[in-house]
């Protein structure tokens, strides 16, 4: 694994990861109130009386959210609670109006469920899931003058509460991740399945999924070492830098004789960094007790069933289809299964081509290298399904070898062009007109005489050569096939004739 | 007009009759305020010129489009939020807030036509049995102003029995409805939780809290109850009345068995308080009813389970009060900690203090089980206690009050003595039972009130029995209190 930590001493460290993964439901309105859910709308204009906490409101419980939150639970293979109530999360802070967050405690809505997911090593990791709750998110605030960027040492600090209130489902994971590429990998595949449900979107710059994690390292065998809880990593690279960085300050701390102390770290996307926070906010007893305004939620097995009928083709079963019903091997099944938005594309592909392998090839290929190297989202790709399926055309009828349709494809996704105008445009086609190659090929077999007595001889490697001088002819136009299947004929029929 | 002999049903005949109008009568409740409140000091503030307009735009109506209670006033206990109307729950800490929407009681009573005269003291977040706890004054009681009106819905009792209004709604947590009613010789009803929408009640204890009504009979009191029922979908815990209550009629209490509770007849019972209540048990057999004593032995316990079931909730709602968005903010704060302590220290007084306190220890990590979740056992056994006796009986009675109306200043160095005031009530609350104080008679010329319980939403049946003994002992009668040269 690419972030455990090298040098002779740290192999003997391991760590224990665990990640709560926060997300943002897109229902309408808000969790408790009827305030429109938005992002970006100007400051205090989504608020009432009761997400903004004013003295006599009352919560009334989204349903939709419920049922939002259940299908993630379901998704994850939780048990959904036959009862399942709201507690009150005590504290104070400016941007919680009812110095209380309604959220759950002992009752959660889902419990002890897991996710398989797919490393990029073709391998399966199974993360145990704690628990899926549901709660309200906080405001925003922006503090004013000061260095630090937080309250204390700030001049004035201004409160947003067009956020406070939104739904939110808190899934907490097992400590079943043990490096920072797989804590990546859970949150990749977690967000794919939740962007499935359609439950939310999913976007971590918006923040409508937010990770924080519990990091611990021990020896291996050892028992768990004291964790810390890792905050404010708002990207898939955050996360794993700010993992990165934890370790090894723990790692470092240890081995100098020094102790964990179980706090809240943040990381620093700027600095690379973590830093720890010892304040007064940090000692927090929530006192959490059952929340008296709201009613207790019996979801009965009736209403189970109803959702869990309404979940698409999750992960785990589309992984088998795929398989099955393409023939794929169970790694790539697995890789566009995990995600919705490229299994989409492929099943389009492979459906417009008839040729699944190659789909698959290109699609886990050279088409997810662009995305990844673009960080583009399927969506946001010029290639359009009927696009690729044009240039998979193109290979097919032989007009371009498969070292050509990499260079269309690097086109296709700069210029937006289609293949054929491209191939057309650069006179890029293969030479596969068989009385010209003939020619070409007769012509080189008779300058080299020496070289094809070597063939004639059984020395087959000696045909690589031949193909090499064709191609440098042909400036590399000349379908290879044909090209092999000339020199054998022109190659062998001297044989024959001597 | 004299207003000190009207009810609210008097009220909406002499309209109905166009023998006065709804700005005569407004003028005449406003003229009697006074004329009398700076003795009483029932109001801690008086909508004159609101209540005007709003009964004149009842007058512009013809008469035969009003709605029933169109007109009629009323007085607010200020713990109920009223859109444009300074609500401060007798507390520095919201001095100046105004709400920007109405509780749904409140809603409902606009809808209806009522005039809303104003709104009425109680104790800081209606904690306490007195009303001394206001941070702005206090409520004397009219029929005798060395004594408290009870609390914390003083200011609602008070006000009602001087006549500055016909009725008034109140708020019961622990018994601040009945209690002050029976302390001031009105009529207080205590709706089944969930009977009424809390949404617009500033919470003191969530599943506690519950409005009810002030009046000076049983049948405003249904009446009442019929305007502000129903379920609300703002209130998860609300359910409404499986039907109306309508007009009380019921004049024989023949075949009906009331249970005495022993636990609450006891020692703590003052001797006056026990003769008023024997003869309110002579009263119902009178009536064909039948009164046999019944155990309850756990609302022994109700006081101990409700100061930390109440003061938990309270920590946790009285939270919001932060400085940050409304209300009391302090002058000067270094950081933001300093900001929360001093303004928060400034802006509540010692008995909600003392609550919040009890409540955040009783909720701390280490002490939750010892202490909030062995008062919620505690409650269950009182559920089950009164479930039992229900079986047995129809209703079940009690003195409302210990004592009498005690001198001001008796009780506020001793917060037992005080709490001791709710023994007989509280457990009702713990319950979430309906619960009414009549007028039983008098101890020493001051009001002695019967608390009759019942069993979860029988409103109906229990105000019809209220009204039977009411019309039978006939002790709705007002104080004294008179004219502005008797006022001091």
């Amino acid at each position: 694994m690419s972030a455990r930590p090298t040098g002779t001493g740290r192999e003997r460290w391991e760590a224990v990861i665990g990640l709560e993964i926060h997300v943002q439901l897109n229902t309408r309105t808000k969790m408790f109130c009827g305030c429109e859910v938005t992002f970006g709308e100007p400051p205090n204009t989504r608020v009432c009386p009761v997400c903004l906490g004013h003295p006599g409101v009352l919560p009334v419980t989204n349903e939709k959210a419920v049922e939002y939150a259940t299908r993630i639970a379901l998704a994850l293979d939780c048990r959904i609670a036959d009862r399942t109530i709201f507690h009150r999360k005590n504290y104070f802070y400016p941007d919680l109006p009812k110095a209380y967050q309604i959220s759950q405690y002992d009752l959660p809505l889902g419990i002890g469920g897991h996710l398989h997911v797919e490393l990029e090593d073709g391998s399966n990791l199974r993360v145990g899931i704690t628990r899926v709750h549901m709660e309200e998110d906080a405001g925003k605030l922006i503090h004013a003058g000061g260095a630090s960027g937080r309250i204390d040492g700030a001049d004035y600090s201004l409160a947003d509460f067009n956020r406070g209130g939104t739904p939110l489902v808190e899934v907490v994971s097992e400590p079943d991740i043990s490096t920072p590429d797989q804590a990546r990998a859970y949150l990749v595949q977690l967000r794919n399945l939740v962007e499935q449900l359609g439950v939310s979107d999913v976007n971590m710059e918006e923040g409508s999924l937010r990770c924080d994690a519990n990091v611990s390292v021990r020896k291996p065998g050892d028992p768990l070492g004291t964790k810390t809880e890792l905050k404010n990593m708002n990207s898939f690279r955050f996360l794993h830098r700010g993992l990165e960085a934890e370790i090894e300050r723990q790692i470092e701390a240890l081995e100098s004789g020094e102790s964990i102390v179980q706090e809240t770290v943040h990381f620093d996307p700027a600095t690379g960094t973590v830093s720890t926070l010892r304040s007064k906010e940090e000692a927090h007893d929530y006192r959490y007790f059952p929340e008296p305004d709201l009613t207790p939620i019996e979801l009965d097995a009736a209403y189970v069933e109803r959702v869990r009928a309404g979940l698409p083709e999750l992960p785990a079963a589309r992984k088998e289809r795929l398989a099955g019903q393409y023939g794929l091997p169970p790694k790539d099944a697995g890789l566009l299964a995990a995600n919705k938005p490229l299994g989409d594309y492929f099943e389009a592909l492979a459906g417009a081509t008839g040729d699944a392998r190659t789909s698959a090839n290109w699609v886990l290929g050279d088409f997810s290298a662009y995305l990844n190297t673009a960080g583009l989202e399927v969506a946001e790709c010029p290639v359009t399904v009927a696009a690729l399926t044009e240039l998979l055309g193109l290979i097919a009828d032989g007009t371009l070898s498969g070292k050509m349709a990499k260079e269309v494809f690097e086109t296709m996704t700069s210029t937006g062009e289609s293949a054929r105008s491209i191939v057309a445009e650069r006179g890029l086609g293969q030479i596969s007109d068989a009385g010209e190659l003939d020619a070409i090929v007769a012509r080189i077999v008779a300058a080299n005489p020496g070289p094809a007595e070597e063939f004639r001889q059984g020395r087959d490697r000696v045909l690589g050569f031949f193909v090499g001088q064709v191609m440098k002819e042909t400036k590399g136009q000349a379908n290879p096939q044909m090209v092999n299947d000339l020199l054998r004929k022109h190659l062998g029929s001297q044989v024959s004739q001597g | 007009m004299d207003v000190t002999t009207l009810t609210a049903h008097r009220c909406r005949e002499l309209l109905a009759a166009g023998e006065v109008s709804a700005v005569e009568l407004t003028r005449a409740y406003l003229d009697r305020i006074a004329a009398t409140d700076g003795a009483v000091q029932a109001y801690l503030a008086v909508d004159a010129a609101g209540a005007v307009a709003a009964a004149a735009a009842v007058d512009a109506k013809p008469r035969g489009e009003r709605l029933p209670w169109e007109g009629v006033p009323i007085g607010l206990k200020d713990v109920l939020c009223v859109k444009g109307m300074e609500t401060t729950c007798g507390s520095r800490i919201l001095k100046g807030y105004i709400p920007p929407y109405d509780a749904t009681v409140i809603a409902k009573l606009r809808d209806a036509g009522l005039i809303f005269l104003g709104k009425l003291n109680m104790d800081e977040f209606a904690m306490g049995s007195s009303t001394e706890n206001s941070a702005f004054q206090t409520t004397r009681n009219p029929w005798d102003l060395d004594r408290v009106p009870g609390g914390s819905s003083g200011g609602s009792a008070a006000c009602v029995a001087a006549s500055e209004a016909p009725w008034a709604l109140g708020t019961d947590t622990g018994g601040s409805i009945r209690q002050p009613a029976s302390l001031c010789g009105v009529v207080g009803l205590k709706p089944t939780y969930g009977a009424v929408s809390r949404y617009g009640l500033v919470a003191f204890a969530s599943s506690l809290d519950q409005i009810g009504s002030l009046t000076r009979d049983v049948r405003d009191a249904a009446a009442l109850l019929d305007l502000i029922a129903g379920r609300d979908p703002r209130d998860s815990t609300s359910i409404g009345l499986p039907e109306p209550v309508g007009e009380p009629g019921r004049t024989s209490l023949e075949g009906l068995r009331f249970g005495v509770i022993g636990e609450l007849i006891g020692d703590a019972c003052e001797p006056g308080v026990r003769e008023v209540f024997d003869s309110a048990v002579d009263a119902i057999g009178t009536l064909g009813g039948v009164c046999e004593e019944v155990s309850l032995p756990s609302v022994e316990r109700g006081i101990a389970a409700y100061y930390l079931i109440a003061p938990s909730e309270a920590s946790s709602n009285l939270a919001r009060f932060d400085g940050v968005r409304y209300g009391h903010r302090t002058a000067e704060s270094e950081d933001l900690y300093e900001m929360y302590v001093r303004t928060r220290s400034e802006g509540f007084g010692a008995e909600v203090k003392r609550r919040i306190m009890i409540g955040t220890y009783a909720l701390s990590a280490g002490y939750y089980d010892a202490y909030y979740a062995q008062a919620q056992r505690t409650r269950t056994l009182i559920i089950q206690d009164f479930a039992r006796a229900f079986a047995a009986f129809d209703f079940l009675i009690s003195p409302t009050s210990p004592s009498v109306a005690f001198k001001i200043g008796e009780r506020t160095a001793d917060p037992l003595s005080m709490y001791l005031s709710d023994l007989c009530t509280i457990p009702v609350n713990l319950a979430a039972l309906p619960g009414i104080s009549i007028p039983a008679g008098f101890s020493a010329g001051l009001p002695v009130g019967l608390q009759i319980i019942g069993p979860h939403f029988s409103e109906r049946g229990m105000l019809g029995a209220a009204h039977a003994l009411e019309h039978h002992l006939r002790v709705n009668v007002m104080p004294p209190l008179a004219a502005p040269e008797a006022a001091r």
